[in-house]
C-alpha cells in the first residue's frame, strides 16, 4: 500500500507506550538502574533520552544521568560531503568507565551513525555495557550494528522517508513516513 | 638603395607643419621629397595605398630601458628596437641604467653599434650623470655627448646629492643637452613598494607617498631654476609635482616633463591583488593624480608621454611583491593606451597626441625627428585609430611580458612603421588577411 | 533547517569574508572549544588529511595552536620552518609550492613575511591555504580568536567599542580585526604613535585616536598590539620607556574609564611597555581565553575549508533530512 505525503505511522500516544515499554525493558535488561547513562545522540535522540529518562525517573523514584552526543566530526563519510556547518554540543556527564551506556537515536537505518557514536564514547572511557536504544528501526543495515531496544519497526520503501518529530525540534511527538522524489 | 616610394591616400598628422589633411607622401632616399594632395607617382615608385589610416612623424621614446648590456634576459637592443617599431616608435633614447652603465664613451659606442646593426628604430644612448650611477663623482659628459649620447640622466636612482645635481644642471649647458631626473626622495619613499594610500593600507604593503617625488621635483626645479640648465622630469605621477612644473615653467625655469601612458590609464587600484604588473616606480597613484596629470599633458604643463619601458624577465615578476622588481613595458601599448585615455576620453584630438609622443619628446631630447617637413628622415607611423585589439603579452617582441594591460581591449594600433623610407614594421598583410576572412564568413552566412 | 554558508578554497583574510560567514566560523569553533577539554583530545574528523604548516617567519604562538588544532582534528601535519631548509636557500616561494604539491598534500597553513604571500600561493596550487601572518596585510585566525573571544566575554559583537592600541602601520592583527569588527557591526578605532597608524587607515571605516586616554574614554575592548623592538631601532619611536609614558595600557589609566574594559592582547606581551603587569594579569584581561579559542578557531577553519565546495555542502544538506 503507498504511502500518501506525510503519512502518519505514530501519533504522540503510540511514540509515548513505545518509549514506556523501552523504559521498562532498560530496567529489566540493565537489572535496575544503578550505573545507567542515556546519552542522546545530537539532534532527535537527545530528545528522546530525556523522555525515556523521564519515564525510567517516574518507575524508579531516582535521577538518570543523561548526556548528549554529537558524532559529526566521526562521520566516515566526511570526504563525500565535507564538512557540516553546524555542529552540535558534545555533553558526556562525568566518567563513563564501567558504567552502563544507552545510546539513544530516532532512526536507526545503516548503522553507520552508531558505529560512530561508538566510537566517540571510546574516546571518553570505557563503558561497562553499550546498549542502543532507537525509537525506529527502519532496517537496511551496512554494518554488523543491531538495536538492543526497538520502539517499532518499519518497512520503508524505496521512496519513502521516515521522519521522527519530537517537542523540541519539530514542536510535536509523532512518526511520518514521507514520500520522497 | 630602393626606389621612391609613394604613400597615398593616408590622414597625415603633422604636428610641426599644423598639418591634419589627406595627402600623398613621397618619400625619395629615406627622405620625405614632398607633401602634396594627389601627387601623381614618379617612375619606378612603389605605390601603397593607405586610405582610410592615419600617417604621421614616428613616435619618439625618450625613456626606455633595454637593458643591454648585462641584462640581454630581459631585453636586448635589438629586441627592444623591434618593440619599439612595433608601436610605432622611430626613435628612443635608452637609459644608462644598464650592467656595467653607460658612462663612458665606450659605453656609448656599444649602444649606438648595436643600435645601428639592428636597423630598426634608431637608439640615441642616454649617458650617465655619475660615474657607475654612484651618485658622486660625475662623468665625463662632454666625452659622452661626443660619442653620440643625447642627454644624461641617472634614471633609475635619483641624484640624491643637491651639489651634483647643480654641477650637472651647469656643465650640460655647454652642450645644451637636458638632464633627465628621476625624482624621488628615497627617505621618504623608504622601502615602499606602491603608492601610499588606502589600497596600501588594506594590502599591507608599504607606500610610497606623493611627497617623495614632490620634494624631488621642487628641489630640481629650484636648481634649473639656480643655474639655468635644462632639466627634464621623468614620469610626472603626482598632482602636486605637475603643479610644482607649472609654477616653475610660469617663472621661466627651462623644465620640461614626460608622463607614461600607465600614468594616465590607472590607478593604484590596479596593484589590488598583488599583481607585480601594476609594481614600478613612481608607483600607479591615486585616481585624483591620474586626472591632474592628464590635465597637465592636455595644458602642456607635462610635455611629452614616454614609456619607461622597463622589461622583466617573468620570474623577476612571478613571486612576492615585495621581492618582485620595479618596471613594467610599455613600447608595443603606448599608442593603444593613450589614444585612448586622451583621445577617446575628450582630452587631446589625434594631432595634440602626435605632438605629445612625436614632435615634443623629439624637441627635447634635440633629436632629428619628430616632422615630416621637406627633406626630414621618412620616419613614418601609419596606425589605424579606430581598432580594437586586446592586449597579448605573449605577441609582443619585446622579450618582457610585464605589462597591466594584460588582456585588455585597447583602441588604435600601429600597421606600419618606416625608419629611413625603410619598412621595419608591416602589419598590412595580416589586416588584409584579417579582412579576407570576415568577407568570407559574411559570403557565407 | 541546516544553513548553508559556502567557503572558497582558501582563507587569506577576513577582507574578502561576509559577515555570514565570519559568524559560521565561530559558531562552528563553539562545539570545538568543548575537544580540547576532553581527556582524549582528538576526533577524527580529518583523518588521512596531509597539512603543511610553512613558516618563513619565526612563530612559536600560531604555529603551535595551528598544530594542537591540526593534531585534535587528527590531520597528519608537517612542520617546514626557515632555519635548516630549503626556505634558507633561497628558493622562492613558487618552486616550494610547486615541490609541497607534487607531494600530494591536502592543505598549507603559511605564515610570510610578505604581505600577499597566502594570496600568492593560494591561486598556485590546488590545495587550501590558510594564511597564519602574511607581512603587514593579514593574520585571519587572530581576528577570528580575538572576536570569539569578545563574543564569549560580551554575548554580541554588533554595536561594541573596540579600539586597538599600538603599531597599526605594521600589523596584521589590527587589519585582520579592522575588517572582521566592522563586517560584525562593532565601532573600531585604532590608537597608536602617528609614525605608527598607517595613511589613509580612516578610509576603512575607523576612528583614529592620538592620545590613549582618548581611546580608554571611548572603549569597551582595548586589544592592545605588541610594540616590536625593532621599531624602536627603525626610528618609529624614540624609546620603549617613553613608548610605555605615552601609549602603555597601566591600571592607572584605565582606573580612570568610564566603564570596565576587556583587555586583549595577541601575545608575546612586552610586558612593562605595551601592556603593564597588572592589567595583563587583571581581572578584565581575558589573553589566555585567547589562546584558548585560538586552537579552537583554528580548528573551525581547518574543518571548515577541507571539505568545503559547494556540491557538498548541499550533499549534506540533503542527507540531514533523513
Amino acid at each position: 500500500m503507498p504511502a500518501n505525503k506525510n503519512s502518519v505511522v505514530m501519533d504522540e500516544r503510540a511514540v509515548r507506550r513505545a518509549i514506556a515499554r523501552m523504559a521498562r525493558e532498560i530496567v529489566e535488561r540493565n537489572a535496575g538502574t544503578e550505573d545507567l547513562i542515556l546519552i542522546g545522540i545530537h539532534r532527535r535522540g537527545v530528545d528522546l533520552a530525556d523522555l525515556l529518562a523521564e519515564e525510567i525517573e517516574k518507575g524508579e523514584g531516582r535521577d538518570i544521568p543523561r548526556g548528549s552526543l554529537d558524532i559529526t566530526l566521526y562521520r566516515d563519510d566526511f570526504s563525500a560531503i565535507g564538512p557540516r556547518p553546524i555542529i552540535g554540543s558534545t555533553d558526556i556527564p562525568g566518567n563513563i568507565d564501567d558504567r552502563s551506556v544507552v545510546i539513544v537515536d530516532d532512526v536507526c537505518h545503516t548503522g553507520r551513525t552508531t558505529r560512530a557514536a561508538l566510537d566517540e564514547l571510546a574516546d571518553f572511557g570505557r563503558p561497562g555495557r553499550i546498549y542502543l536504544c532507537v525509537l525506529i528501526d527502519r532496517g537496511g543495515r551496512e554494518l554488523p550494528i543491531q538495536p538492543d531496544f526497538v520502539g517499532r519497526h518499519i518497512e520503508v520503501g524505496p521512496h519513502e522517508d521516515v521522519a521522527v518529530l519530537v517537542p523540541r525540534e519539530d514542536g510535536e511527538l509523532a512518526v511520518q513516513l514521507r514520500d520522497v522524489e | 638603395m630602393s626606389g621612391p616610394r609613394l604613400l597615398q591616400g593616408a590622414r597625415v598628422l603633422d604636428p610641426a607643419q599644423r598639418l591634419d589633411a589627406v595627402m600623398d607622401l613621397l618619400v625619395v632616399d629615406g627622405a620625405i621629397a614632398r607633401l602634396a594632395p594627389a601627387i601623381p607617382a614618379p617612375e619606378n615608385a612603389e605605390v601603397i595605398d593607405l586610405s582610410g589610416l592615419c600617417l604621421s612623424p614616428g613616435f619618439v621614446d625618450v625613456h626606455v630601458h633595454l637593458r643591454e648590456p648585462g641584462g640581454e634576459h630581459k631585453e636586448t637592443i635589438e629586441s627592444g628596437a623591434s618593440a619599439a617599431v612595433a608601436g610605432g616608435f622611430t626613435s628612443v633614447c635608452a637609459m644608462p641604467n644598464t650592467d656595467p652603465p653607460i658612462d663612458d664613451p665606450a659605453a656609448v659606442g656599444f649602444v649606438l653599434a648595436k643600435g645601428e646593426r639592428a636597423r630598426l628604430a634608431r637608439v640615441y644612448p642616454v649617458g650617465a650623470v655619475s660615474v657607475g650611477l654612484e651618485g658622486k663623482e660625475m662623468t665625463e659628459i662632454g666625452e659622452l655627448i661626443a660619442a653620440g649620447a643625447v642627454a644624461v640622466s641617472d634614471d633609475g636612482h635619483p641624484v640624491w646629492d643637491s651639489g651634483l645635481m647643480r654641477r650637472a644642471l651647469e656643465y650640460t649647458q655647454v652642450f645644451d643637452i637636458p638632464v633627465f631626473s628621476h625624482a624621488e626622495d628615497q627617505g621618504l619613499s623608504g622601502q615602499g613598494v606602491m603608492n601610499e594610500g588606502a589600497v596600501s593600507t588594506a594590502l599591507g604593503l608599504r607606500g610610497i607617498p606623493n611627497a617623495s617625488e614632490d620634494v624631488a621635483v621642487a628641489r630640481d626645479c629650484l636648481i634649473a631654476e639656480l643655474t639655468g640648465g635644462r632639466l627634464h622630469i621623468c614620469h610626472v605621477s603626482t598632482a602636486g609635482s605637475a603643479e610644482i612644473i607649472r609654477a616653475a615653467k610660469a617663472r621661466g625655469v627651462r623644465v620640461t616633463a614626460e608622463v607614461t601612458p600607465h600614468h594616465l590609464a590607472l590607478t593604484d587600484e590596479a596593484v589590488r591583488g598583488y599583481r607585480t604588473d601594476a609594481k614600478m616606480s613612481p608607483p600607479l597613484r591615486s585616481a585624483s593624480d591620474v586626472a591632474a596629470v592628464r590635465d597637465a599633458l592636455v595644458e602642456g604643463v607635462i610635455d611629452c608621454i614616454a614609456t619607461d619601458h622597463a622589461p622583466h624577465h617573468y620570474e623577476e615578476k612571478e613571486r612576492e611583491f615585495d621581492d618582485a622588481a620595479f618596471g613594467v613595458v610599455g613600447l608595443e601599448t603606448a599608442l593603444g593606451v593613450s589614444l585612448q585615455e586622451m583621445v577617446l576620453g575628450g582630452r587631446l584630438d589625434l594631432l595634440e597626441l602626435v605632438d605629445r609622443m612625436a614632435s615634443k619628446p623629439a624637441q627635447i631630447a634635440g633629436l632629428p625627428a619628430g616632422s615630416l617637413a621637406d627633406g626630414a628622415n621618412a620616419d613614418i607611423v601609419v596606425f589605424d585609430p579606430e581598432e580594437r585589439w586586446e592586449c597579448r603579452a605573449d605577441r609582443f617582441c619585446s622579450r618582457g611580458r610585464n605589462t597591466p594591460f594584460k588582456g585588455r581591449e585597447l583602441v588604435g594600433r600601429v600597421v606600419m612603421t618606416l625608419v629611413g623610407g625603410r619598412t621595419v614594421y608591416d602589419r598590412r598583410g595580416e589586416r588584409a588577411d584579417a579582412r579576407a576572412t570576415v568577407k568570407v564568413s559574411e559570403d557565407v552566412g | 533547517m541546516t544553513a548553508t554558508v559556502e567557503f572558497g578554497k582558501d582563507l587569506t583574510g577576513l577582507e574578502r569574508l561576509t559577515a555570514e560567514q565570519i559568524t559560521a566560523i565561530l559558531d562552528v569553533a563553539e562545539p570545538f572549544k568543548e575537544i580540547s577539554e576532553r581527556q582524549i583530545k582528538k576526533v577524527p574528523a580529518l583523518r588521512g588529511k596531509t597539512i603543511v604548516n610553512l613558516f618563513y617567519e619565526p612563530s612559536t604562538r600560531t604555529r603551535v595552536s595551528f598544530e594542537f588544532a591540526e593534531k585534535r582534528l587528527s590531520a597528519d601535519t608537517v612542520n617546514i620552518s626557515r632555519s635548516g631548509s630549503s626556505l634558507q636557500k633561497g628558493e622562492n616561494l613558487v618552486d616550494t609550492a610547486r615541490n609541497l604539491e607534487a607531494m600530494r598534500i591536502d592543505m598549507v597553513v603559511i605564515r610570510h613575511q610578505s604581505s600577499g604571500a597566502a594570496e600568492f600561493l593560494a591561486q598556485r596550487i590546488p590545495s587550501n591555504v590558510i594564511n597564519a601572518g602574511d607581512g603587514q596585510h593579514e593574520h585571519p585566525t587572530q581576528a577570528l580568536l580575538d572576536m570569539l573571544t569578545i563574543r564569549d566575554n560580551l554575548g554580541s559583537l554588533a554595536g561594541r567599542r573596540v579600539c586597538i592600541v599600538g603599531d597599526i602601520l605594521h600589523s596584521r592583527v589590527a587589519r585582520s580585526n579592522i575588517w572582521g569588527l566592522l563586517k560584525l557591526g562593532a565601532e573600531v578605532a585604532v590608537c597608536g604613535p602617528p609614525t605608527l597608524i598607517p595613511h589613509g587607515v580612516g578610509d576603512l571605516g575607523v576612528r583614529v585616536f592620538k592620545r590613549v586616554e582618548e581611546a580608554i574614554e571611548w572603549a569597551e575592548i582595548l586589544n592592545v598590539l605588541r610594540l616590536q623592538l625593532e621599531r624602536m631601532h627603525a626610528g618609529y619611536v624614540p624609546s620603549l620607556r617613553e613608548y610605555n609614558r605615552v601609549f602603555g595600557i597601566s591600571e592607572a589609566r584605565l582606573e580612570k574609564a568610564p566603564r570596565d574594559i576587556l583587555i586583549l592582547h595577541p601575545g608575546p606581551m612586552n610586558r612593562g611597555v605595551e601592556i603593564d603587569s597588572h592589567v595583563a594579569d587583571g581581572p578584565h584581561s581575558v589573553i589566555l581565553d585567547q589562546v584558548t579559542n585560538g586552537v579552537a578557531v583554528r580548528m573551525a577553519v581547518l574543518y571548515l575549508l577541507a571539505g568545503g565546495s559547494p556540491d557538498r555542502a548541499e550533499a549534506a544538506k540533503q542527507e540531514d533530512r533523513s
